[in-house]
């Protein structure tokens, strides 16, 4: 096994890092402490961090890559590896991967679903729809009794997250219950009755139902096509959840990319003003007026040019797609990082003129040291709010992009060349729809956290909002 | 006020000059017409010849930017950088790489991209005004907040889900109207119809919820409450005092987009096969068409800088304490 460390997976584990160790700290310090607990006591917003939560581990877990050893029969000292890069959750997914059909299946058919010229045991050729490699494998016969092994496999799994959810819900008031010295079923009661200062009902009752789908999944997944197939008889199931760490990676290293510029430029324009200030507000604009689709479409050509004339440099599919997935990222920061640096600019001039800030400047404390002591700290409200709110946006305009050509490469998996497919998919009589639907679904359900949890933030954050 | 149009128009040269430089450098610089020549004409069997051949065929075969052979005024005119770049300031955008005039194919697409834009923009906002109003007067009730609910819901389903599904739905499940297509005069309508209904809905989400933070942004201010105080029932402070009010950020809003109307929706066009603008440029990008691509970031840029004055002027119009200086 050599482990691969892609460009972009350097990048995630560094921001995963930062992010720990700013939680590791704020827990610490009261005043950063107080606006996060404002967030979490919301009953929404708790329940969308722990599905961004679920998202998250499943986006670290396909960052952690590698290519397995062939095997070299003993014939040489060097060891070669497989030009197939895999991650820790195709190791998980395990079959899911590799059991792959010959076209489109429907979600958990027994039988594919194109007409085929079978060739029977007697010899003699019918038209019909032959049964699946590997969907509904176990079942005897064509499969008439598919329903009752699926029922019973959904009754287990129900059974199993009862179990598990039971088993949470007592460990938590248990741990609680030490932290404050009442008893785990005292602890129960308030967790039940919603007495509790953070919503822990919301919290696992969020957990349990997530754990609802980890068992389906690992119940029927393993004999079953749970979301169908695609044109080429892969798992649209394993497709959807290799796509969730490109969302992922769009929404969070973009704008961890254009963090720097945009909060350097935009606070030293504020604060330095002058002509400074003119040739930063000359650059936004520039940046600004050409429309954000055309500079990525305009940049993603010249890419595309550069790695056709240089396939030296990349020496699997995989690492092509990931250089051209980090260069979408700092385009999208390129055209996106203009909006924060208004705003910081606009912040760090009404800064400026604060008493505080004066005093120090009066005091003859270093300009490097104003901004990173006094200035930085307070308009991190502003960066704070603009990363979160920013990345559904980011995560849907992958899609579109991916649709317009200049996307993430056509091999790599994301919802957005899924639903670029499904476009003739739905063309098709009878419709192919579940590819559509479940990338929809997936990406529906990203959005619809991040968005609930980034009005919370900006609920907390925002001194405007705040007074209210 | 034509002083400080003119003094806008003179600050917008610098920042062409920079979009046509940027676009310079990101077109014939990073990579150079050779490499262009081999990617049109594919990896395989590239003569040096053909490559020649294909950039004196485009007129890539110029010097970047100056031309040492030359005489006198022609050693900055003879080159690419001239010729490519400086000509989109007179709007003389020339040849697409497949030989087209793209000043006449932008005219003929131009009305096709417009026949879908205003539509959708100007029903779009009534509808948006129309929501937002409703849920800022009904404010703090329950109606209120599953509207904004309702707004998040729709605003996190991606714009191309829309489009699939509507056009499934509508067009292929009811049969209502043509699944795409376009065609010229009155029977332009029903093939105009499905692209406004859903950019429309598609819209809802996030444009009744920016718009209602503009009304209860208003209803929170001092004369709202004097003319409460007055004794002026809910719906006529509704419509008189806070609408009017809101209306000022809702209208210069749409004036910024006005201009950019003209560059057609990406998405629509393509989806709806409507030969308008977006569809052009999406066609040029697919195609690889670098001519085209820079024409249209150029034009994208003139009309965004169009739109960024117009909005000044239009302040001066709906709200009568701005002066422009």
């Amino acid at each position: 096994m050599m482990p691969v460390v892609l460009w972009t997976d350097a990048l995630i584990f560094l921001l995963t890092a930062v992010v720990t160790v700013f939680v590791v700290y704020a827990r610490s310090k009261p005043h950063l402490r107080a606006p996060w607990h404002r967030v979490f006591r919301g009953r929404i917003a708790a329940a969308s961090v722990v599905v961004l939560l679920a998202f998250v581990i499943t986006g670290l877990l396909d960052s952690v890559h590698f290519r397995l050893q062939l095997d070299n029969n003993g014939n040489s000292d060097i060891n070669h590896y497989s030009g197939e890069v895999l991650s820790a959750l195709d190791v998980l997914l395990g079959p899911i991967r590799t059991q792959v059909e010959k076209t489109y299946s429907a979600p958990f058919a027994t039988h594919l679903f194109a007409r085929e010229t079978i060739e029977l045991e007697d010899g003699t050729r019918v038209r019909d729809y032959p049964r699946l490699l590997y969907g509904g494998r176990h079942l005897s016969g064509s499969g008439e009794d598919k329903w009752r092994d699926i029922l019973q496999r959904s009754l287990l799994a129900l059974a199993e997250t009862l179990l598990a959810g039971v088993a949470i819900f007592y460990v938590t008031a248990a741990l609680l219950g030490r932290r404050t010295g009442s008893s785990p079923r005292a602890m129960l009661q308030a967790i039940v009755r919603r007495k509790t200062g953070l919503p822990w009902r919301t919290l696992l009752t969020t957990i349990t139902l997530l754990l609802l789908l980890v068992f389906l999944a690992i119940n029927l997944a393993s004999d079953f096509h749970v979301l169908g197939t695609d044109k080429v008889g892969q798992d649209v199931f394993y497709l959807t959840m290799k796509s969730i760490r490109t969302g992922l990676v769009i929404g969070t290293l973009t704008t961890l990319i254009m963090l720097p510029f945009a909060i350097f430029m935009g606070i030293v324009a504020g604060y330095a003003r002058g002509w400074v200030d003119d040739v930063v507000q000359y650059i936004y604009t520039t940046l600004n007026s050409i429309p954000g689709v055309l500079l990525i479409a305009a940049s993603i050509l010249m890419l595309q040019v550069y790695i056709s004339n240089h396939p030296e440099y990349f020496e699997t599919t995989v690492e092509r797609a990931d250089i051209r997935l980090l260069f979408l990222c700092i385009i999208l920061g390129i055209t996106s990082w203009t909006g924060l640096c208004r705003l910081l600019r606009g912040e760090s001039l009404k800064l400026r003129e604060t008493e505080y800030i004066q005093a120090a400047i009066s005091f003859g404390v270093a300009h490097g040291r104003i901004i990173t002591r006094h200035i930085l700290p307070n308009v991190m409200h502003v960066v704070l709010i603009t990363v979160v709110l920013d990345f559904s946006g980011l995560v849907l305009a992958e899609a579109v992009l991916s649709y317009v050509g200049v996307g993430v490469d056509p091999t790599m998996n994301s919802w957005g060349n899924m639903i670029n497919s499904a476009r003739l998919e739905m063309a098709r009589e009878p419709v192919v729809w579940w590819s559509l639907l479940s990338a929809f679904i997936f990406m529906f359900m990203l959005v619809l956290a991040a968005n609930l949890f980034s009005d919370a933030v900006r609920d907390a954050f925002d001194p405007r909002t705040r007074a209210r | 006020m034509l002083a400080y149009i003119v003094r806008r128009v003179v600050y917008a040269i610098p920042i062409l000059i920079g979009v046509n430089l940027l676009t310079f450098y990101l077109f014939f610089v990073v990579n150079s017409p050779d490499d262009m020549a081999r990617m049109h004409l594919g990896m395989k069997r590239v003569t040096p010849e053909a490559i020649d051949k294909w950039k004196a065929g485009h007129g890539y075969d110029k010097p970047l930017l100056l031309n040492s052979e030359a005489s006198a005024l022609d050693k900055v005119t003879d080159t690419i950088f001239f010729e490519k770049s400086l000509k989109l300031f007179v709007f003389d955008f020339g040849y697409s790489d497949d030989g087209r005039d793209i000043s006449y194919d932008i005219g003929q697409r131009m009305m096709p991209s417009l026949a879908i834009a205003i539509p959708s923009l100007l029903i779009g906002v009534m509808v948006n005004i129309t929501f937002a109003l409703l849920m800022a007067f009904f404010r703090g009730t329950y109606l209120d907040i599953s509207g904004v609910i309702l707004c998040v819901v729709l605003m996190s389903i991606s714009a191309m889900f829309y489009i699939i599904g509507g056009q499934y739905l509508l067009a292929k499940l009811f049969r209502l109207m043509p699944i795409s297509g376009f065609d010229s005069g009155l029977i332009a309508l029903k093939f105009i119809l499905l692209p406004v209904v859903i950019s429309v809905i598609s819209g809802i989400g996030s444009g009744a919820r920016w718009y209602r933070t503009f009304f209860l942004e208003e209803a929170g201010k001092d004369y709202v409450r004097t003319a409460r105080a007055k004794g002026l029932s809910e719906s006529l402070v509704m419509f008189r005092h806070i609408l009017r009010n809101a209306l000022i950020p809702i209208v210069t809003g749409v004036v910024v987009l006005l201009p950019l109307l003209f560059m057609g929706s990406l998405l629509l066009e393509s989806f709806f096969a409507i030969p308008g603008l977006g569809s052009y440029t999406i066609d040029a990008i697919n195609n690889q068409d670098f001519a085209i691509v820079r024409v249209m970031v150029f034009l994208g840029s003139v009309l965004y800088i169009v739109g960024l004055i117009l909005v000044d002027i239009s302040y001066t119009l709906v709200d009568p304490r701005v002066r422009l200086t």
